[in-house]
């Protein structure tokens, strides 16, 4: 069973976000994750792995310091890792699904796995448009993944409960948080991911040219919320409190 | 004339969602101003008596594509029956609510069209004769705007519960144009569907939600909160400490990595307000704190806060506010 896992590095939960001079989102001095729908699913990926011989590779879009998210995943584990650099050309999720859609082409997979969205612009597009271009049935939102010989059963999240999908293989599922509890990489891990295989890549190499990605969608302006007006502390005991709190709910909101 | 701006009416056991109608309140304002025709796209199995609501409420057609194979969603089912339609179409426009469905609907659909796609929109306004769709991210900590210049139709799914609802004008009635779809061949086989059974709001579309945190203590004393969402007809929430602690299930998160929601009310009880949850619940209208840390984060975006231990204030609330509903 060959896996490949989709990647993505984003600024940790707890970043707070300023923009730099040109209007956009400052990176500067932000501390960066894996994405952590993304962990989920190299973790999945190599619980299958450690079922069943094969071997897990991991791909990601990005620039050189993704390098550092795919290392974490290869000392988690995994065996191989693929970085496409994208050489600072503005990408949007259908630029980004073609590139990858383009390398895991080039592979021998079994089964893809994703987090169902990134945490930072929580598109949840580019697992299902990869899907779509590899032509391959997809399962969103997984909570429990068994494979079976030639076919997934997944249980996954909707409105007001689960269902349980069976799909063929090769196939995409996407990871929801309750998949898993993602390992720490170990110390030897983390020796052994120096020694793993990580491969460069331009969209050169992939025989895409410039034609081929052209975001469909472009931004206009980033920009921050504004604050929250201060409120203000309802004093007194708590009985006095709460009746107040009330009050206030109904005379000053009037939403109750 | 072009096809159309057209919207997903997403419906569930026969029932049109909430933001099917938020949807079409704010695609009729789109459609008037490009005077282009409102259509909206209704997939099921015995779903045709809601073609008389989505008339009600703004559509000018309702595409109607009914058949055994979609009566439960299957992400190829659905995607090749409305891709054919859209292919046949062509419309403009194509808005989808940012539900389970929607999102994984629009994904698919988007990329077989090979056009764009705003995902989580909170507006879509016209400017200069081309739409810009406004979606939070970094859930909520920054806002982006962008358009796509060129391909169509330009798709997007919104967030529920944010856009408003005009009142519906009885009488209006929709052109109902009956379709048979072309589902193709299925490769998702539903084996079982568990429906936890709650007469509770859905979390993403709830007024008001009750919402537990660290301060919670341990998973029995959620009982509390759900007494608290019941009289107020709430939804219950949950921090990620909660949720990691294993007192609520991820069902319930509230944050980054949970659901993010924009209630008119929101109760964040024995929730310290760590930024990731802020993200998640920062756009509500109105947020009450109740935390005994004076110096709790949450304090800083609540509009009302009490300083004092929550399993004291919750249940004198919840007094409270069942003596406000006993006056009426």
């Amino acid at each position: 069973m060959n896996i490949v896992v989709m990647l993505k590095q984003t600024f940790d939960t707890e970043a707070r976000i300023t923009l730099d001079e040109k209007g956009k989102i400052n990176r500067e001095g932000v501390s960066l994750i894996i994405n952590p729908y993304d962990e989920f699913a190299v973790e999945e990926g190599l619980r299958v792995k450690e079922k069943s011989k094969g071997e897990v590779t991991v791909v990601s879009v990005g620039e050189a310091q993704v390098q550092e998210a795919l290392r974490q995943a290869l000392a988690m584990g995994a065996d191989k890792a693929i970085l496409v650099s994208p050489g600072g050309m503005e990408v949007d999720e259908y630029v980004t699904a073609t590139i990858l859609a383009r390398v895991i082409g080039s592979l021998q997979y079994d089964l893809i796995l994703a987090g169902w969205r990134a945490i930072d612009d929580g598109s949840a597009q580019v697992a299902a448009r990869v899907a779509e271009i590899l032509g391959l049935p997809m399962v969103n939102m997984v909570t429990r993944l068994e494979v079976g010989e030639g076919s997934v059963l997944a249980t996954r999240e909707i409105e007001g409960g689960n269902e349980v999908v069976e799909v063929p293989l090769p196939a995409v599922v996407t990871a929801q948080k309750g998949l898993n509890e993602p390992r720490y990489p170990t110390m030897r891990g983390i020796m052994q991911a120096k020694k793993k295989p990580m491969q460069k890549m331009t969209l050169q190499d992939l025989g895409l040219d410039a034609g081929q990605v052209v975001p469909k969608v472009r931004a206009v302006k980033y920009y921050l919320p504004p604050p929250r007006k201060p409120g203000r502390i309802i004093p007194g005991e708590a009985a006095e409190a709460a009746s107040a709190l009330v009050r206030a709910l109904r005379e000053e909101a009037k939403i109750i | 004339m072009p096809g159309g701006i057209w919207v997903y009416a997403e419906q569930k056991d026969g029932k049109l969602k909430k933001v099917t109608l938020e949807l079409l309140s704010a695609a009729r304002k789109i459609a008037d101003e490009q005077k282009e025709e409102l259509c909206a796209v209704l997939a099921g199995r015995d779903v045709a008596g809601l073609a008389g609501t989505l008339g009600e409420y703004g559509a000018d057609k309702v595409y109607l594509l009914q058949s055994d194979a979609l009566e439960n969603y299957t992400t190829d089912g659905y995607t090749s029956a409305v891709t054919a339609l859209v292919r046949e179409h062509q419309p403009s426009v194509f808005l989808l609510g940012y539900t389970v469905l929607g999102r994984d609907l629009a994904a698919h659909v988007a990329q077989r069209l090979d056009t764009g796609l705003f995902t989580d929109c909170v507006d879509v306004r016209l400017e200069d004769g081309q739409l810009v769709f406004k979606r939070p991210i970094y859930a909520g900590k920054a806002f982006f705007e962008g358009v796509c210049p060129e391909a169509r139709p330009v798709m997007a799914t919104v967030r529920p519960n944010v856009l408003p609802v005009n009142p519906p004008q009885a009488g209006r009635t929709a052109q109902v144009i009956e379709v048979s779809p072309q589902p193709g061949s299925i490769r998702q086989i539903i084996r079982d569907v568990v429906r936890q059974v709650s007469t509770r709001p859905e979390l993403t579309e709830a007024d008001i939600i009750v919402s537990g945190g660290r301060g919670m203590k341990g998973p029995e004393n959620f009982r509390l909160l759900e007494e608290l969402a019941d009289v107020l007809g709430a939804a219950v929430g949950a921090s990620r400490a909660a949720v990691d602690a294993g007192w609520a299930p991820h069902s319930m998160q509230v944050g980054q990595t949970g659901k993010t929601v924009s209630p008119t009310l929101y109760i964040a009880c024995g929730i310290s307000g760590a930024i990731q949850h802020l993200a998640g619940m920062g756009s509500s209208k109105y947020i009450v704190a109740i935390n005994k840390d004076p110096e709790a984060n949450i304090f800083k975006v609540a509009d009302y806060g009490i300083v004092g231990d929550l399993f004291e204030v919750v249940p004198l609330l919840i007094q409270e506010f069942k003596k406000l509903k006993e006056q009426g």
